[in-house]
């Protein structure tokens, strides 16, 4: 008889593996890619791919490179590749597609060991060092084909015109004179943005397919979404257009279904995604209202990445029967 | 509290985490079968959780079956039996199945299987003597883990017992030795659950299965319902079969809704819990005086020719005992002693069936081999399923640096190793092997 395996329990294992969940993100994000696509442009198109090669390429040779295992198995490149695509305006040189992919997989991800070991979300910081290298590049913004008359023309983003609002007398009135596309054309995506963000239906379905295929859970879009609308109905003064607005432009879906969600660099715990989620909403709202730049996903997200390993550590549960230490009541803490 | 429908009991805690993972009781319909006696017997002296007892035979000797051939003068431990009649051929070193090397007696049978004349039922009037008979029965939990009954039995004066738990959970895939004895040998169960009442007093005695066995349900209820106290004290529970339902703590959480605090035991918060085939066998022990030297086994898995529950004498050799199924039909790539979620990895297959194994499972596909290692993505998948709250995903983290200070503040020492997180881990991280490898950093500290 030959050798038989012997490994330590359990023998039998979950048929779930990263390359499937990994892939489930990428199903979950074909709808808005298809969208942005066919609202912008081959462009756009070419934007996408060259993401999405390039994060792959920049995947493969620092593994080369480092001498570590090939890791482009497990799809996790594709995911940053399209991410950062959505967070790019479609019009963007391919050149600094490149540089983005680099930062993000090479800087960001591989260098700190790579697939679960960095401390920020590669998309993201691969967006806010190019937002701030080339500032023009990242924010022209171009209206979709379907509602293009003749030229493409740079228009200001919805969230530029809805900035400083807050500060009007009467918000009725004011944004009526902002110029806004209407509700449905920002649900719809019909209006200026990065190529991934502007279609809310397109992410709100990625988003429950998310939760059916149980890839994440909803308690960090769920808290961030909610923080941002608390604090938009305060600042715009009850308002209920204007809170719908700020839900729907900018990346604020795009970062709290795809982004802040990030298994490595979100807690893991219950409470610690409570605590994530708020602070998310939080500093987005803040910068939003009170900040000098349009929009604040991207730097809400980073900030609370950083946070994460402080958040872990005080939402750490305690294990099974341990008594609180205060309290006498029996039972274990969440 | 808990809800009673049609007189069954709902659970009335509720338990954290846990998986839900294939039942795979393929042998549930099929009756236990008597395996004839084999031409030898291993016995190891160290079948039980404890100090391992001393071989009171020596080579030439005859010995009958049901005789002690090795006891030991220590409290947690447990007399050996001889199990079949023949001649003691060797007395020393034994490989065991999970390649320890232990004392061990060898019998070599005369085929008789003649028993001793010694065995008579055991005379009880009172809780000593129960305990003593236990004791004196070799008995050892038979639900995998291997303690001594009569030490769980013969708790401390000071500690105020009133529920026993009989643990008819069976939440491993697989084995179905349990589901078979209630169906088989009600009996002895209605014997061992009277007994044990009479002599403890427990103020409940909770039967607990889960609802993917309804037959044997609706024999455990009828158990429940022959109650002669008006008080009703022998209650039925119902629970929903998810994995690790059957492990101690959680049993105690969902009967009673009490934890059992880190390195506490079940009667800190007065609760025993008895696996229901220990219970059976006390009945029977009791009706009989026969001691510990058969058990039923589940033989199963893919690479099995003719999957049994089959009732074999202990120190029975697993290569006889799967030549018995038919051999392997196709070859087996892994044998596991126990179940698929706690079950140890075979090396060999010529080691003896000891007290308390419960099922012999061999596998052809790969699903059971190894799965394919990747780095940690974080994803909590193992921390969602941890039944006793603890971050396996961290305690690896921690055990490779040695931190031992995170690790017990973290408490690992609550961990079982149910296997929950290395079964849902999306990475295939052998994370099971690194709460062991945490447990004995920890221990090394300690011992400084």
């Amino acid at each position: 008889m030959k050798k038989l395996t012997v490994s330590a329990s359990p023998h039998a294992h979950s048929s779930e593996t990263t390359t499937g969940i990994m892939l489930d993100v990428i199903i979950s994000l074909l709808p808005a890619a298809i969208v942005s696509v066919f609202y912008f442009g081959l462009h756009a198109f070419a934007v996408l791919a060259t993401s999405i090669v390039s994060c792959v390429l920049f995947e493969y040779i620092s593994r080369k490179i480092m001498k570590r295992s090939n890791t482009v198995g497990d799809l996790s490149a594709v995911v940053t590749g399209i991410i950062l695509a959505f967070n790019l305006p479609s019009t963007l040189p391919l050149w600094m597609v490149v540089i983005g992919s680099f930062i993000a997989i090479v800087i960001v991800k591989q260098m700190f060991g790579g697939i679960g070991q960095n401390f920020v979300n590669p998309a993201i910081t691969a967006r806010i060092i190019l937002m701030s290298s080339f500032p023009l590049a990242m924010s022209t913004w171009t209206q979709p084909l379907v509602t293009r008359t003749g030229e493409a023309v740079t228009t200001a983003s919805p969230l530029a015109s809805l900035a400083g609002i807050t500060k009007e007398a009467d918000m009725v009135l004011a944004l009526e004179n902002a110029n806004l596309p209407s509700l449905k054309d920002m649900f719809l995506g019909l209006r200026p943005g990065s190529m991934g963000e502007v279609c809310a239906a397109a992410l709100l379905i990625g988003f429950v397919y998310l939760l059916i295929r149980r890839v994440i859970s909803p308690i960090i879009p769920l808290t961030f979404i909610g923080t941002v609308a608390v604090f938009m109905l305060i600042a715009g003064k009850g308002n209920l257009e204007f809170v719908v607005y700020q839900l729907l432009s900018g990346g604020l879906l795009l970062g709290a279904i795809f982004m802040a969600t990030d298994y490595t660099t979100s807690p893991i715990n219950k409470k610690g995604k409570i605590i994530f989620g708020i602070g998310c909403g939080l500093i987005t709202s803040v910068i939003r209202v009170f900040g000098l730049l349009p929009e604040g996903v991207s730097f809400s997200i980073i900030l609370m990445n950083i946070l994460v390993p402080h958040i872990e550590n005080l939402t750490t549960p305690k294990p099974f029967g341990s008594v609180k230490e205060k309290k006498s009541k029996e039972g274990t803490a969440a | 509290m808990s809800k009673i429908v049609d007189g069954v009991l709902t659970a009335v805690g509720k338990s954290r985490g846990g998986i839900f993972v294939a039942h795979n009781k393929n042998t549930a319909e099929m009756p236990i079968e008597r395996m004839p006696i084999p031409e030898k017997v291993v016995l190891p002296m160290a079948q039980h959780i404890g100090a391992p007892c001393t071989p009171t035979v020596k080579v030439g000797d005859i010995v009958d079956a049901g005789q002690v051939i090795g006891d030991s003068d220590k409290f947690v431990s447990a007399p050996i039996h001889a199990t079949v009649s023949g001649k003691v051929v060797a007395v020393g070193d034994v490989y065991m199945a999970h390649g320890m090397i232990a004392t061990g007696v060898t019998i070599e049978s005369d085929g008789e299987m003649r028993m001793s004349p010694d065995l008579k039922p055991p005379v009880v009037n009172s809780r000593e003597e129960l305990i003593k008979a236990v004791r004196d029965s070799g008995l050892v939990g038979l639900g995998g883990a291997g303690f001594p009954t009569h030490v769980k039995l013969n708790y401390p004066a000071d500690k105020e017992v009133d529920t026993l738990i009989i643990n008819a959970a069976e939440c491993e895939p697989y084995i179905t030795v349990d589901y078979r004895e209630c169906l088989e040998h009600a009996e002895d169960i209605i014997t061992g659950v009277y007994s044990l009442q009479k002599y403890f007093n427990f103020k409940q005695i909770i039967i607990a299965a889960e609802d993917n066995k309804p037959k044997a349900f609706e024999i455990l209820k009828k158990i429940s319902e022959m109650d002669d106290h008006e008080d009703d004290v022998v209650k039925l529970m119902v629970l929903k079969s998810k994995y690790p339902q059957g492990a101690e703590k959680m049993m105690i959480l969902s009967a009673t809704g009490r934890k059992v605090p880190p390195g506490k035991l079940p009667v800190d918060v007065g609760c025993i819990v008895m696996n229901v085939g220990s219970v059976a066998f006390i009945g029977r022990y009791l009706a009989t005086g026969k001691p510990l030297i058969s058990r039923s086994i589940t033989v199963d898995g893919t690479a099995i020719a003719n999957p049994k529950n089959i009732r074999v004498p202990i120190g029975t050799n697993i290569a006889d005992i799967i030549e018995y199924c038919g051999g392997f039909k196709e070859e087996a790539k892994k044998v596991i002693f126990g179940g698929p979620m706690m079950g140890v990895a075979l090396s060999s297959i010529e080691a003896p069936i000891c007290k308390q194994n419960n099922a012999i499972l061999a596998f052809k596909d790969d699903k059971y081999l190894i799965k394919k290692t990747r780095d940690c993505i974080r994803c909590g998948r193992c921390v969602d399923v941890c039944p006793m709250g603890l971050m396996p995903t961290l305690i690896e983290r921690y055990s490779k640096a040695k931190d031992t200070e995170k690790l017990q503040k973290i408490g690992i020492n609550v961990c079982m190793e149910c296997g929950s997180c290395a079964y849902a881990c999306p990475s295939g991280r052998p994370l099971v092997q690194y709460m062991r490898l945490a447990k004995q950093v920890v221990r090394e500290e300690a011992n400084k």
